[in-house]
């Protein structure tokens, strides 16, 4: 029974979001280039969000990363509209959730998104299968299927035996877990997560990030991520939007990002980033000369991984090979824990190139 | 500077002259639509009188075993229960059974009237702001206006009995249910019902998912004030015709009878805090989910 529907890819396009009495009257201003600082001494607005354009990919993780009052929470919320836009466009599938009357966007949301809360926002009269089942229930499916669909995700995330448990009953982490069961039992293609691991302790984030990668090799869902951390971003994200004072300062993959930071702002976050998890060997291979020398290691492998490989097999040099096992560069080892550690040394390297 | 001694007031034929056109108003009015509001509150009286009946004529210790039941199923405490008999078992062997049931019948029509009225109207107020705004005044009205002035129009308009007697009670008695109402909906987690709409609940099921059952205990606060101050009415509404513990009071004050206003005060004291106590348990029991195991 996994997921039927293909999930769509999410476009945000131009996407304003003034709080305030008369955020429309702000609008053009803002567009013809006001500041946040000038709308709020002046008018007394908040900017939320200015010009939003961003394309999830559908099926994937889209990350987006920001500070305590980036707008991240904001604009997550614009994908079901629990905020309603100032101005712009988020379109899912070839709908416009913006346009849709009450009705239609209650059957979006009941059809289309789950989301997952940071503060949990479980229902705490209700036990964990009560909760869990919740959102099948407001779409009026039979009991016994509520059931038979929420048991089979209360088990996958870990749940089996605290069915009967209330919330209150359950650790930070344990109840986090009700969330995801909850948010996965709608069987929705969008998965929207709100900061879902912030409130946990980092271990038990470790585990739930984890719990969150091998579900989605399975379940394929599009997933926008909300998180404050730039690990747990390089870490879960296909793709990273970097919000700040309610604009976007750079979007890209893991990699684009610790490699080419668009600022100082971004490169302060990059500094403390472990890159042997996020540069991939493709990075930094050298075209080849002459016949592939040492051991095959293929794309996409992390340059931790690699040297972990080289080092464990005593070897310098190692060639890499794309999927299909053809050599498309090489490798060597000293470039390899060169780029893991010093930035400066690696960012010069490719200026070089 | 005789103005600054005596306070400059209406001239007194204004005065009476205001007084008596809305006293004539308000008596014509009477006069051609009191009838109406009678038949109006015709099923309440029979509600009223079934379940007088109900309660005076089944055998006593049927009903005693009934609300020793109901208190049990509401509390799960067996000393609120044997407390609760014993109570009830002192007041009959005073020979005040039959006014016990009348009144015990009375509190019961009457919360039952301000549940079905004041939690729609709880539930709206806490919807809008502006309907918020126009209700709490007229809560504090009601409960401030000394209860002898509301029983006026409403003996004018439906003359003296059960009814009106009730219709006293529950103006009295309903606003702590409103208003608890309106405060338990209002101080619903906004983190749980941001989930509730975004799992697509439509507006019934929000309330009926979330805000009720997480409202719920204050509700029961506010029906537990309801009854207190439904209680406290009895005696007054005794004066326009309600029979219960209130007439013999009023007996005993007129009298100067000692003992019997100090026996039937005491028998509301006694079934006040059989009432109370069940209805406190039973809206702790409804917190139970909230009590925090480890973590």
């Amino acid at each position: 029974m996994v997921d039927s529907k293909t999930s769509p890819g999410i476009s945000v396009r131009n996407l304003y979001k003034i709080f305030g009495k008369n955020p429309e009257q702000y609008v053009d201003m803002v567009k013809e280039g006001m500041t946040k600082t000038e709308l709020n001494e002046q008018y007394g607005h908040v900017l939320g969000l200015k010009d939003i354009n961003i394309e999830m990919p559908a099926g994937g993780i889209q990350v987006v990363m920001g500070l305590s009052g980036s707008g991240k929470s904001t604009l997550i919320r614009h994908i079901n509209r629990l905020i309603d836009p100032t101005a712009g466009e988020v379109i899912v599938g070839d709908a416009d959730v913006c346009k849709m009357s009450a009705g239609q966007l209650r059957e979006f949301r009941r059809h289309e998104t789950a989301m997952v809360f940071q503060k949990f926002a479980l229902l705490p009269h209700r036990t964990v299968l009560d909760n869990a089942v919740y959102g099948l229930e407001v779409q009026g499916v039979s009991r016994a299927e509520q059931i038979e669909r929420a048991q089979r995700w209360i088990d996958r995330v870990g749940l089996t035996g605290f069915e009967r448990s209330y919330p209150n009953q359950l650790s930070g982490g344990m109840q986090q877990r009700v969330g995801l069961a909850r948010a996965l039992t709608n069987d929705a293609p969008i998965l929207l997560m709100d900061e879902a691991f912030s409130a946990l302790d980092p271990l038990i984030r470790m585990d739930m990030q984890s719990v969150l990668l091998d579900l989605q090799k399975e379940i394929r869902k599009t997933v926008v991520f909300i998180t404050h951390d730039l690990d747990e971003a390089l870490r879960l994200g296909d793709k990273i939007a970097i919000l700040r004072d309610g604009e976007i300062v750079q979007q890209g993959t893991g990699q684009d990002i610790v490699l080419n930071p668009a600022d100082d702002y971004i490169s302060n976050f990059v500094k403390e980033v472990n890159r042997g998890r996020v540069i991939l060997v493709e990075t930094i291979m050298k075209p080849l000369s002459g016949d592939p020398e040492g051991m095959g290691i293929v794309t996409g492998t992390t340059l931790e991984e690699a040297a972990k490989t080289m080092t464990d097999a005593n070897t310098a040099m190692a060639h890499v090979t794309d999927a299909g096992g053809k050599p498309v560069g090489s490798l060597d080892i000293h470039d390899v824990i060169a780029a893991m550690v010093t930035p400066v040394a690696h960012e010069e390297a490719i200026a070089a190139e | 500077m005789e103005w600054l001694y005596e306070f400059p007031s209406m001239n007194g034929a204004s005065l009476r002259a205001l007084k008596k056109a809305i006293d004539e108003g308000f008596r014509s009015f009477t006069r051609a639509y009191g009838e109406y509001f009678e038949l109006f509150f015709e099923p309440l009286k029979h509600f009223l009188i079934a379940s007088e009946d109900f309660m005076t004529e089944t055998p006593w210790p049927v009903i005693l075993i009934i609300i020793a039941f109901i208190a049990w199923l509401a509390s799960r405490d067996l000393r609120i229960v044997i407390g609760s008999v014993v109570t009830l078992l002192l007041i009959g062997y005073f020979d005040m059974w039959e006014d016990t049931m009348k009144t015990i019948s009375m509190i019961f029509v009457c919360t039952v009237l301000a549940i079905f009225i004041g939690i729609p109207i709880g539930i709206i107020m806490s919807r809008s702001d502006r309907v918020q705004a126009v209700v709490n005044p007229i809560l504090d009205i009601m409960q401030t206006m000394p209860s002898f002035v509301y029983l006026i129009p409403v003996v004018m308009l439906l003359g003296i009995g059960k009814v009106p007697g009730l219709i006293a009670v529950v103006i009295y008695a309903i606003p702590p249910i409103i208003r608890l109402t309106n405060l338990g909906i209002r101080l619903v987690d906004k983190d749980v019902l941001e989930a509730a709409d975004a799992f697509g609940s439509s507006n019934w099921q929000r309330l009926k998912n979330v805000q009720m059952p997480l409202a719920l205990p204050t509700i029961m606060a506010g029906i537990n004030q309801t009854i207190m101050m439904a209680l406290a009415m009895v005696v007054v509404a005794s004066m326009i015709g309600v029979q219960g513990l209130g007439q013999p009071v009023l007996r005993a004050i007129t009298n100067q009878y000692f003992t019997l206003g100090v026996f039937n005060g005491l028998a509301i004291v006694g079934i006040a805090i059989i009432f109370d106590r069940t209805s406190q348990a039973f809206g702790k029991r409804l917190q139970k989910h909230q009590e925090v195991i480890h973590g």
